[in-house]
């Protein structure tokens, strides 16, 4: 017997309900999560959900959090209303941490003011190209996307845990596998004063007002939705599906690759193997919680931060694990796509 | 002496589904070995009743009674033990399996294969419907197929026998064969319930009718004693409308021309085109009749340009368009309207106005990449109100949309496009009476302001009333367009069969009958 059945037209008040439904069910199992730990449980959310906005350090490490997110999130959203799935976006991240930290190794010693822009015009090319060679596979040799910008990622990651520990390793790091710290101008700069927020915000806030702006009034989005909704009607229009590939994964790993620069010449300062705690990922997440929608995206990236502030709040105060950040995460993925399945779907009236 | 028990007797079955009432306490009542017609128009509520009979849909409210007794039909499978047998109008039959294999598969009782296939030898034959048990089903043509799906049905020795709209799928040769096996059915006792909405045919077999609108049952007639106007007045509440074809009197020439097409088909079921040739001119509908699955989907896509083809194999007004695809092809004035009317001519959850954007983006609605929306509506607002398309406005979702409303808002969207060819696919499928007349004459006054009109269609009647020209598809090969004046509906359902090879026996055998 099936406990749902189809509405006659999907619901759009639960399109908008459905992520505020999946984060008060991931409060609800995240209490019953802190009491089977025998935590106490309002102590709890008071640490993991409070604490991290009590102070003003708290709202710009926030900040600093979302940003790379909701960066990633707007370039992937793009993909995924063309039905495209990017999923390796931490390994475009990597990818683009990989060309402008090269940039910056390359520039040391050098005063020029123009380390920081090279280095995120070569964050942006590293990221996008590391998008293109999934676009040419699929669109060459139809090899599915999902995969292969998955596999692409872990390739990434080894290719900088290379350099790292070999052509990039710096000669004075106690060999640690990391790089040499950059210089002054091959950083952001300070934005705040005791904070650790960066002009990289302007980043991030400059690509959500053109994501916002492309979303609402390009005929290039126009086509991707077609594309994602009714590829017949894409064919049927003369769209070409092979150019929705292209930009939809190169716009994405562009993304994700000046994320990367943000982390490299922002809170990391250097190349390691930690520049990202799983950005790429978690922002699929935060591409889907936001619906896919500009705005959406910047309050679900915050969401999203919170997270693993109050991760790592609760492994400082309540001694819980690395894997509580995880956690949350996967719940809050888990509760949106069930309930996700109201939007199409109603629960049947038993007569 | 009593009354004679009815077969069959449905009491105020009522169906609802969210936001529709399909069937509205809909009472019928069938007698042994009567053929009685369940006429209606599309979305007439004659499918949901029938799969209730079947036990495939569950009444909301009301009551069955097999042979005077009330009924629970929980399930197809006690339906069948019940006596009662279905043919689906999209069959359920797995192509990799031969016939005996397929037919095995709905039997409750244990068998052997090859003594299933001497029973089923034996009852194809008995009934005129010749069949070879270890064909597998991919190889056999539509009606071939279907014959696996009545005699499936014979093999449970129905008592009702449920036929949902049978000849959709048959040449006119064909439909006579099938008539006449159901005849002998009825003749030994079989209760036949005839669901159509082609008036002659059940005026021709049925005793007994009941027509259905809007869910509610609005007669009960003996077609043989009601005129076709007079049942067209039960189905749709008027009269049948009448098409208007004035000469054409324009300029003369040739807009279409396609040389030599062979295309080889991407899907592994599907039918390759071979050498196919035809003109069309400016003024004239030619209609290309056939069964969907000779090569129509192929066809139509590579006219469209959603399957390139060798740059010369279509010329566009003198010029090759074969490699060029769907939108270049449009940009040059050949448009076109698919079978699918959702998800192909239309994106189903986007609005009117994003759909007129679909093809219509061309028309001054893109400006350095950007979309201006506001003319979008305009266009849509304008091909709403000129084509009639009943809707709450341009802003509506097209899933919205009843079948008809959406069709004449894809061809009104194409047509404003101010084509000089256009490519039509089954135009009326699923479309009420009503809304068809206006569909058909859309098409034949576009053809008389100089456009070229290529029609694909299954339906003789639609092919017979607007085209000029006609010439059929079957299995891949088209024959040459005849004018209508000069070629008869018979001559037309021979070459949907009689350019099949010599070597399939079945069908000459069933051309030479019907010619006979």
């Amino acid at each position: 017997m099936h406990l749902l059945e189809p509405r006659a037209r999907p619901s759009k008040l639960m399109r908008w309900t459905a992520p505020l439904i999946a984060i008060a069910a991931t409060l609800l199992a995240g209490s019953f999560l802190f009491w089977s730990l025998g935590k106490p449980v309002l102590a709890s959310f008071q640490v993991f959900f409070i604490q991290p906005m009590s102070s003003s350090y708290g709202w710009s490490e926030l900040l600093i959090k979302a940003c790379p997110l909701i960066l990633i999130a707007q370039g992937l959203a793009i993909g995924f209303k063309a039905r495209i799935y990017n999923i390796g976006a931490e390994g475009q991240l990597i990818m683009g941490a990989l060309a402008a930290g090269g940039v910056a190794i390359a520039m040391e010693g050098s005063d020029s003011q123009w380390v920081i822009p090279a280095m995120v015009i070569a964050g942006a090319l590293g990221g996008a190209l590391w998008g293109a060679l999934p676009a040419l596979l699929r669109t060459r040799f139809n090899a599915q996307e999902t995969l292969t910008t998955l596999m692409l990622s872990y390739i990434a990651s080894f290719i900088l845990s290379y350099m790292v520990h070999g052509p990039w390793r710096d000669p004075e790091g106690m060999n640690f596998p990391q790089s040499i710290m950059f210089s002054d101008n091959a950083l952001f700069s300070i934005l705040l004063e005791g904070s650790r927020v960066n002009t990289s915000i302007f980043i991030t806030g400059f690509a959500v007002l053109a994501f916002w702006l492309f979303n609402a009034h390009s005929f290039m989005h126009f086509q991707i939705e077609v594309g994602g909704h009714a590829p017949a009607a894409s064919r049927y229009a003369g769209f070409s599906s092979r150019q929705t590939v292209w930009f939809s994964l190169v716009i994405s790993g562009m993304t994700a690759g000046l994320a990367g620069v943000g982390e490299i010449a922002g809170p990391v300062g250097q190349l390691n193997l930690n520049i990202s705690p799983g950005y790429g990922f978690a922002a699929i997440i935060v591409a889907y919680l936001g619906r896919l929608h500009a705005l959406g995206i910047v309050l679900a990236g915050f969401l999203m931060a919170l997270i693993y502030l109050g991760g790592e709040a609760a492994q400082v105060s309540l001694q819980m694990p690395f894997a509580i950040t995880g956690i949350f995460q996967g719940m809050l993925l888990f509760f949106l796509l069930g309930s996700d399945a109201f939007i199409d779907n109603r629960l049947r009236r038993f007569a | 002496m009593h009354p004679p028990v009815p077969r069959l007797e449905l009491l105020d079955i009522t169906k609802r589904y969210p936001g529709i009432v399909a069937c509205s306490e809909v009472s019928l009542s069938v007698m042994p070995g009567e053929i009685h017609a369940v006429l209606g128009e599309n979305g007439a509520g004659k499918s949901t009743l029938m799969k209730i009979i079947y036990g495939a849909v569950r009444a909301d409210s009301g009551s069955i009674l097999l042979n005077g007794h009330e009924v629970n039909v929980a399930n197809p499978a006690q339906a069948r033990r019940l006596g009662i047998g279905m043919v689906f109008q999209h069959f359920s039959l797995f192509e990799t399996l031969t016939v005996a294999e397929n037919i095995s598969l709905v039997l409750d009782e244990p068998f052997n294969l090859p003594a299933l296939a001497v029973r089923v030898k034996a009852v194809s034959e008995r009934y005129g419907l010749p069949l070879d048990p270890s064909r597998m089903v991919h190889s056999l043509s539509v009606g071939e197929r279907q014959r696996v799906e009545i005699v499936r049905c014979l093999l449970q020795d129905p008592k009702l026998l449920i036929l949902d709209e049978p000849t959709s799928v048959l040449t006119p040769q064909a439909v006579q064969k099938l008539f006449e096996t159901l005849r002998q059915l009825a003749s030994e006792g079989v209760s036949i319930l005839y669901i159509s909405h082609k008036l002659h045919e059940i005026q021709s077999l049925c005793d007994g009718a009941t027509i259905l609108r809007h869910g509610k049952v609005t007669g009960n007639a003996n077609p043989r004693q009601e005129t076709p106007a007079s049942l067209a007045r039960m189905m749709i509440g008027r009269e049948l409308p009448v098409c208007q074809a004035p000469v054409y009197e324009g300029d003369q020439h040739t807009v279409l021309t396609v040389e030599s097409l062979n295309l080889v088909s991407d899907d592994p079921f599907g039918t390759d085109l071979k050498n196919i040739s035809l003109t069309v001119n400016a003024g004239e509908i030619l209609g290309i009749a056939g069964i969907s699955g000779n090569g129509q989907a192929e066809l139509m896509a590579a006219l469209s340009g959603e399957t390139t083809v060798e740059k010369h194999a279509i010329h566009f007004e003198g010029k090759p368009v074969g490699h060029l695809n769907a939108g270049q092809r449009r940009h040059k004035g050949l448009v076109f309207v698919p079978e699918e009317r959702l998800g192909r001519g239309a994106v189903p959850p986007f609005s009117l106005s994003h759909n007129a954007l679909l093809t219509a983006h061309r028309k001054g609605m893109k400006y350095w990449g950007l979309v201006r929306y506001s003319k979008a509506r305009e266009f849509a607002d304008k091909c709403v109100a000129r084509f009639d398309v009943r809707c709450g406005g341009s802003g509506d979702d097209a899933r919205s949309l009843s079948g008809g409303n959406l069709q004449k808002f894809i061809v009104g969207r194409e047509i404003m496009l101010k084509p000089k060819a256009m490519i039509v696919a089954q135009p009326t499928w699923g479309v009420d009476v009503g809304a068809s007349a206006v569909l058909r004459q859309a098409l034949l006054d576009l053809s008389r302001n100089g456009v070229a009109i290529v029609l694909i269609s299954e339906e003789l009647e639609e092919l017979f009333e607007i085209s000029d020209r006609i010439a059929v598809l079957a299995q891949g090969r088209l024959s040459t367009a005849q004018p209508r004046s000069a070629i008869s509906a018979e001559s037309v359902g021979m070459k949907m069969s009689g350019l099949f090879d010599e070597s399939d026996a079945s069908n000459s055998a069933e051309v030479s009958h019907a010619s006979a």
